[in-house]
């Protein structure tokens, strides 16, 4: 029988993996990655769990977070950068404009 | 009864998440993300991982929609008709297609259930608390994540000072 974590895991990926493939919006592709990255995190303190090694998990999640945070700081930076320059979130448009 | 509140969790979980990728507006979008990490927070809680949960609870429900809300007021100029076609164009698919995968990979575990056994090779539990885990063992970690923010800070300084100058 397949855990029910594992199976809302596998969700959360399919969840996050869809929308990242069909949004166009640069922040919606950012909100795409934070679905992820919430699935990740709960494979983690699942596998924590089953292992009986809680401790690394959490101080892997501790980790996974802060770089989730930093990488999420930078990425909303560039896109406020984009949108100041080209006056769109979209992606296709952006692209356009460039050639 | 654990177990039952457990469940009902994970089900929140995935129905804030499902919520997220539908939702057309997206500060509400970013809303029903810092739903799902309120409601990860509860799910880490009760698997006994007290501590990653308050991380979760104040830097991925607080500061990452913080981070959202500011980024989406900066940019919050859309072109109206940019907005119409692509209402128009997505709520069909939008609403179809994200059912259908899920009912397919579903399927497709259901099938696949016996193959997908995994067995966790667990080394014998050594009791440790976090405290000595991050400290000790993996102390390196530590290092690594001065490094990362500081990488992101001055990414951002970087960032908005080329913004500045112009």
């Amino acid at each position: 029988m397949l855990s029910i974590i594992f199976l809302t895991v596998i969700l959360l990926y399919i969840i996050g993996f869809y929308y990242l493939v069909t949004t166009r919006n640069l922040i919606r592709i950012l909100i795409a990655m934070e679905v992820l990255t919430k699935g990740l995190t709960l494979t983690l303190i699942y596998v924590g769990k089953v292992t009986g090694q809680m401790a690394t998990a959490q101080s892997m999640v501790i980790t996974l977070i802060i770089i989730e945070v930093v990488v999420l700081a930078v990425a909303a930076g560039i896109i406020i950068n984009i949108f100041n320059h080209t006056d769109s979130l979209d992606v296709r448009k952006i692209s356009r404009k460039k050639e | 009864m654990n177990d039952i509140v457990l469940y009902i969790l994970l089900g929140l979980l995935v129905v804030s998440a499902v919520l997220t990728a539908m939702i057309k507006n997206t500060l509400k979008a970013v809303i029903a993300l810092a739903l799902a990490s309120a409601i990860l927070t509860v799910i880490m809680f009760m698997m006994k991982a007290p501590l990653a949960a308050v991380f979760e609870l104040s830097v991925c429900a607080g500061l990452v929609t913080a981070i959202f809300v500011s980024t989406i007021s900066l940019t919050d100029s859309p072109d109206p008709d940019e907005q119409q076609v692509m209402r128009e164009k997505k709520r069909l698919t939008r609403y179809i297609f994200l059912p259908i995968i899920i009912i397919i990979v579903a399927g497709i575990l259901l099938i696949a259930q016996p193959a997908l056994n995994f067995s966790f090779a667990a080394p014998p539990a050594v009791q440790s608390t976090v405290q000595d885990t991050i400290w000790h063992t993996r102390n390196l970690d530590i290092a690594g994540q001065i490094i990362v923010i500081l990488a992101g800070v001055f990414g951002v300084v970087i960032l908005f000072k080329e913004r500045l100058k112009k």
